[in-house]
């Protein structure tokens, strides 16, 4: 019988008040397991905010600190000063924040926590809009998305702007760690929530956090269109570690964008020249991804 | 004790440091910078034992003293005029989860146009944040209220945050000899703080949360409460602070000579050291006149007022900053606070030292002079320098 790597413990209760298919929860649940009972998150306004259920309850056998939506990076200096100065050992701080209240309004306290090298892990789960709020484009909407403040009427492509890249903005602050994660493939995300958590300094995960509502896809196909993400090279998964990059899942030749496109309403009114356009873009990224690695590695260290 | 010439900076550096902060943050804003390079000096020199976390922002600043309280530190933070703006949203969090953080703030003007002097406007824009909020005239007293304010803040029938403010310049870089209390005296009056943290490690926990209109209003209730308790504790807390140090401030709101005064003028800051030199010299020349020094804002000391006004039939509040479409601020809560006095005094707002003007002798004379002259208008510019043209 094969030997389980996933943390059996949960600690993220039934009852939570996600969608169906939420990939924001399923990122919760497998991060907890990884990092264990001893972690206090802080979470801004965000879906998690909701998903983690009203007063006197909650959803998470941790302890979780609300803090505004773009002071998150703030938030969890301010918990590791308050666990040094009271010598509390042995705890993860963890920020858990949408891909808005990060990569938008909360890049500024990002940006800071990273530069003073909080002892901190910092995770952008991203269902690329704020979708707590109803489905408002952010900047990691990718380009041509259906938001309902970027609509495809009256011949309109959706998003005209290109998804932000918040891996190249963390990694320009030479972070301890960063990863990328995505929960259709668990026992990378579990590797790289453990890994993560076992070093000290500043670390960032980025997690791929499908939402069926926002991207307009059926609730059981979260996992298959994860697999998508990253198969078709649109959510390559790797780790950065003391500057040296990692693709953590390779398959030879990247399936074909549109395959993961077409599986979203969000995509739906794309068509010829709008698929060839993300088509290049995903094999230039992927490219310079994996130029960058064969770059590292040679790199004497 | 030890005898020191310190700036109003200085003294709340020395009080955060007396008081053992553990966590403190805070953003450069001028004129606030002295209090946290003097902290940063402490920490280095080991003379204080403190996380210091040095931030991108005054918001930050906040949300790091908000969070660290909330794991059960002791945290301290400084800023000024546009800063304290900026943390507007911070200071809403930090009373509503009941953080204890004792905050030093040098009231300074906003801008536009830009102008670093003393104005309180930055100050009375918080005034519905649910902070405690002194208004302090001296230096000492500035270390004073910043080791009382610890006190009160993390008291288990207060638990609210505190705003110790001093006026740009005029204490911020005055200096005076201060005195300075020695530390086992300070540690006697303020022990370590006895956390009520809601955030453990290792259990299921949620401090802010969400609630709909079941749970809401219930908390908006809890911060009232508190606030409402806090006189109270504050009279006990002033009279250990004065057995401990000899020292203090008079409570929330200081008199001056207002026994069988025709009028009473009531100050905030250090346009009363002024105006008690001019009740001085007018009681001199026979003119009933007394003064009185709203040291505590909030909450507000409607008592006091009401108790102040019993005798007399003529105030002026002066203001360092103004509500537009309304008047000076203390003046529109002393009005709020006469209105069910038994005894109604008329009452005049007077605006002055705002954006850094000096409040002179002068002008102060005229105040007095307009209250016991019977003309008693609603609001009055007194400094307004009529050749003085500004675009509109």
């Amino acid at each position: 019988m094969a030997k389980l790597t996933i943390p059996a413990q949960e600690l993220m209760y039934s009852g939570h008040a996600a969608c169906p298919g939420c990939g924001p929860a399923l990122a919760m649940r497998l991060m907890l397991k990884g990092l264990g009972p001893r972690t206090i998150l802080s979470i801004p306004a965000c879906c998690w905010t909701v998903i983690g259920t009203p007063y006197p309850t909650t959803a998470l056998r941790v302890g979780v600190l609300d803090n505004p939506i773009e002071a998150t990076g703030a938030s969890i200096s301010g918990l590791r000063a308050a666990a040094d100065a009271l010598g509390m050992k042995d705890v993860n701080i963890v920020g858990f924040a949408g891909d808005g209240g990060t990569a938008d309004i909360g890049l500024q306290a990002l940006s800071g926590m990273l530069e003073r090298r909080t002892n901190a892990i910092y995770v952008m789960y991203d269902n690329e809009a704020y979708m707590n709020t109803g489905i408002q484009r952010s900047g990691a909407t990718p380009w041509g998305a259906w938001t309902t403040t970027t609509p495809t009427s009256g011949g309109l492509h959706g998003k005209p702007e290109a998804k932000k890249d918040i891996m190249g903005i963390v990694l320009a602050h030479r972070p301890a760690y960063a990863a990328t994660l995505n929960p259709a493939f668990p026992e990378d995300f579990d590797r790289k929530v453990e890994r993560a958590r076992d070093i000290v300094g500043p670390r960032f995960l980025h997690i791929f956090a499908p939402c069926p509502p926002g991207w307009k896809f059926d609730s059981s196909e979260t996992i298959a269109l994860g697999r998508l993400a990253t198969d078709t090279g649109v959510f390559p998964l790797y780790e950065v570690v003391d500057g040296q990059l990692h693709i953590t899942r390779k398959t030879g030749e990247l399936k074909p964008v549109v395959d993961y496109l077409k599986a979203q309403g969000r995509f739906r009114h794309l068509a010829g020249d709008d698929l060839v356009t993300i088509q290049t873009q995903v094999r230039t990224d992927y490219e310079r991804l994996l130029h960058r690695e064969r770059e590292d590695l040679s790199r004497p260290h | 004790m030890t005898q020191k010439v310190l700036s109003g900076n200085y003294a709340q550096s020395y009080a955060a440091m007396l008081a053992r902060t553990q966590v403190i943050s805070a953003y450069p804003i001028t004129p606030q910078t002295s209090i946290v390079e003097k902290l940063a000096d402490f920490v280095a020199s080991g003379e204080l034992t403190a996380q210091y976390v040095k931030v991108e922002s005054e918001h930050s600043a906040l949300q790091v003293c908000v969070s660290a309280a909330a794991l059960g530190a002791r945290t301290y933070t400084a800023t000024s005029s546009q800063g304290l703006l900026l943390m507007h949203e911070l200071l809403h969090w930090a009373s509503g989860m009941r953080a204890p953080i004792v905050m030093g703030v040098v009231n300074r003007a906003v801008a536009p146009p830009w102008n670093i002097g003393a104005d309180h406007t930055d100050t009375m824009s918080q005034r519905d944040t649910g902070w405690i909020q002194f208004y302090a005239e001296s230096n000492q007293e500035v270390l004073d209220t910043v080791l009382e304010s610890f006190r009160l803040a993390e008291h288990p029938d207060v638990r609210l945050p505190v705003m110790v403010t001093e006026d740009a310049f005029y204490l911020s870089h005055t200096v005076e000899p201060v005195d300075v209390p020695e530390q086992s005296v300070v540690d006697a009056f303020l022990p370590p703080r006895e956390s009520h943290a809601i955030l453990t490690p290792g259990t299921a926990s949620r401090l802010g949360s969400f609630t709909g209109p079941d749970h809401y209003v219930e908390f908006r209730r809890h911060v009232a409460d508190a606030m409402e308790r806090v006189p109270n504790i504050l009279t006990i807390v002033e009279e250990e602070y004065q057995r401990a140090t000899g020292r203090h401030h008079g409570g929330a709101l200081p008199t001056y000579r207002t026994e069988d005064a025709d009028a009473i003028l009531i100050t905030m800051g250090t346009a009363t050291t002024t105006a008690r030199s001019v009740v001085d010299e007018l009681r001199a020349s026979g003119r009933k006149v007394g003064l009185a020094r709203l040291r505590l804002f909030r909450p507000f000391p409607d008592d006091e007022i009401r108790q102040l006004a019993s005798t007399v039939d003529r105030i002026g509040v002066v203001d360092r900053s103004y509500t537009f479409g309304r008047m000076g601020p203390a003046a529109t809560e002393v009005s709020g606070a006469l209105y069910s006095a038994s005894h109604r005094p008329a009452l005049t707002s007077f605006l002055a030292g705002i954006g850094g003007r000096d409040v002179t002798p002068h002008e102060v004379h005229a105040m007095f002079e307009t209250l016991l002259s019977g003309a008693t208008p609603s609001t009055h510019w007194e400094d307004l320098e009529e050749e003085v043209k500004v675009d509109g």
